[in-house]
């Protein structure tokens, strides 16, 4: 059987206005020929320095970007396809962003079950009492009627995971989720995520956390320059990286 | 330390608000003891309904034009934004007082021209009297002007208003499975009108002092009147005295409506 996720070759560049180029357009090659397998309840944890292009690879599986070339996979639904179906691919792959993007207007229950009423059409009583299921399960049952900016970072990212989890994903995609947390509350962050890999959760998890990474990563891989430099088992990886370069970014980070 | 509060206070007083109260407070009092400024009151009143209408009238439409001109600015169909910054730039460009010529003796012949050519075969079947410039009265050029003129203030301001919404906000939409136009409606939109209320308000005490401008087409307004009192009696000064104090109870009013709004909002999203 073949992988859950698969990507092959992918390649994005990006124009920025700058100096250089006839157009005074510059490009930058974000991915350059990435080809990864992710398993289906398999957690990938991808590490590499800034600007490496892990976001660009997390946000080219739930087409956020379009490829220039290379084909991705979620199951049997192609998502660089010309005329994917974007909605299909998106109730498949759940996203979790650094900075939560709770919609700022709305409840944190109406936050949870907004997407699975108007994408999914589940009737409103139902679906509120799904995302109250979904908001106990991260610990938010005493916060349903409050506001995003009513709650701690912590608090803010473990909803913005219920609300990813409510459209019943087949993977989750994490950029950076700790990122923008005050070390205190990144461990409230961690044990929903790990929760979620013992449950068998597919996961492909952009993070430094090295807490995290031993605790629930199947495999590591590392980035650099848009390319995939070097992968492995945890343990292995950050205890003897082949590579120079991962060896020190591995430095770098530990 | 006592009088230090007691300056705060007084440093904290509006005294331009209690200037303008007291005025008003005089004005009224004079008013309703002098005869000659009793009948200009009565007078100048008549047009208060037509000044509200007017001003009513054009702002709500002119709000539905603004927000389709808004999202046609901020979309990401490039034709759709060309011509709908085409319109805006045209429009802001020019004098409200032009454009309210430029509608009421070149639109109205060309619209009812407009409407003869489409509507053809059923003036012709008898349905409807065929159209000409004087099917629509001067009332109606002075909204469709007015509407077409703030239409392009207010489309800027939905602009502004859909731009200070948060990438992220529409990236968690779409990464959701919504599509364009439901992350528009339910997750841009709200935030983006909410962000732009207490200017949106604003256009509207803008509009009140705007419709003014009605009086060059003899349309029957609070300065339509004042003007033709003023000229047949010779009483400019006690009848331009009544036109501003109208305009200026409803401005002022507003306009402190429109701050305690304000600070509410402001109160509400730093709670
Ligand atoms: N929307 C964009 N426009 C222009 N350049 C971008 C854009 N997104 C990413 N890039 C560039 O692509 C490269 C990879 O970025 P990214 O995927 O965000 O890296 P990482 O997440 O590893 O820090 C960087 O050089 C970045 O500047
Ligand atoms: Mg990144």
């Amino acid at each position: 059987m073949s992988a859950f996720i698969r990507i092959r070759d992918a390649v994005k560049t990006f124009s920025t206005r700058g100096r250089g180029g006839a157009l005074g357009l510059d490009t930058v090659l974000a991915l350059d020929g990435v080809t990864l397998d992710v398993e289906r309840g398999e957690v990938v944890l991808i590490i590499g320095p800034s600007g490496s292009g892990k976001s660009t690879l997390l946000r080219s599986v739930n087409r956020l970007e379009s490829l220039d070339s290379g084909e991705i996979w979620i199951g049997d639904d192609s998502v660089t396809a010309r005329r994917a179906d974007l909605r299909r691919i998106r109730e498949d792959a759940g996203m979790v962003f650094q900075s939560f993007n709770l919609f700022a207007h709305m409840t944190i229950l109406d936050n949870v079950s907004l997407a699975p009423r108007l994408v999914r059409k589940v009737p409103a009583a139902q679906a509120r009492e799904a995302a109250v299921a979904i908001l106990e399960r991260v610990g938010l049952l005493d916060k349903l009627d409050r506001y995003p900016r009513q709650l701690s970072g912590g608090q803010q990212q473990r909803a913005a995971i219920a609300r990813a989890l409510a459209m019943n994903p087949k993977a989750l995609l994490f950029d950076e989720p700790t990122s923008a947390l005050d070390p205190e509350m990144i461990k409230e962050v961690l044990d929903v995520m790990t929760g979620l890999a013992e449950d068998g959760m597919t996961m492909m998890v952009v993070s430094h956390e090295m807490g995290f990474a031993r605790a629930a990563a199947d495999r590591v891989v590392f980035m650099d320059r848009g390319r995939i430099v070097e992968q492995g088992k945890p343990e292995e990886l950050f205890s003897d990286p082949k590579e120079e370069r991962t060896r020190d970014f591995i430095r770098h980070i530990l | 330390m006592k009088d230090k509060r007691v300056a705060a206070a007084i440093s904290g007083v509006p005294w331009w608000l209690v200037l303008i109260v007291g005025l008003g407070v005089i004005a009224l009092a004079t008013a309703l003891a002098d005869e000659s400024y009793r009948v200009i009151f009565g007078a100048v009143a008549r047009g208060f309904g037509v000044t509200m209408t007017v001003a009513v009238v054009s702002y709500a439409a002119s709000l539905v034009l603004g927000l389709g001109l808004g999202l046609a600015r901020s979309s990401g169909f490039r034709p759709l934004r060309e011509v709908s910054t085409f319109y805006i730039e045209l429009v802001r460009g020019l004098p409200m007082l032009v454009i309210l010529y430029y509608i009421a003796f070149v639109g109205a012949p060309a619209l009812a021209g407009i409407l003869n050519g489409l509507l053809a075969p059923l003036i012709s079947a008898g349905v409807f009297k065929a159209f000409s410039s004087r099917s629509f009265d001067f009332a109606t050029r002075a909204v469709l002007a007015l509407t077409l003129g703030y239409g392009a203030f207010i489309a800027e301001i939905f602009r502004a208003g859909i731009e200070s919404v948060d990438r992220g906000q529409v990236e968690a939409a779409y990464a959701l499975g919504l599509s364009h136009s439901q992350t528009m409606v339910r997750v841009v939109l709200p935030q983006a009108i909410r962000n732009v209320l207490p200017a949106l308000a604003n256009e509207f005490v803008a509009i009140i002092k705007d419709s003014a401008l009605v009086s060059v087409l003899g349309v029957q307004d609070i300065t339509q009147i004042g003007k033709v009192y003023a000229a047949s009696t010779f009483k400019f000064f006690e009848t331009y005295n009544v036109v501003a104090f109208f305009y200026l109870c409803l401005t002022i009013s507003l306009s402190m409506l429109v701050r305690a709004l304000e600070r509410r909002l402001k109160r509400e999203s730093s709670q």
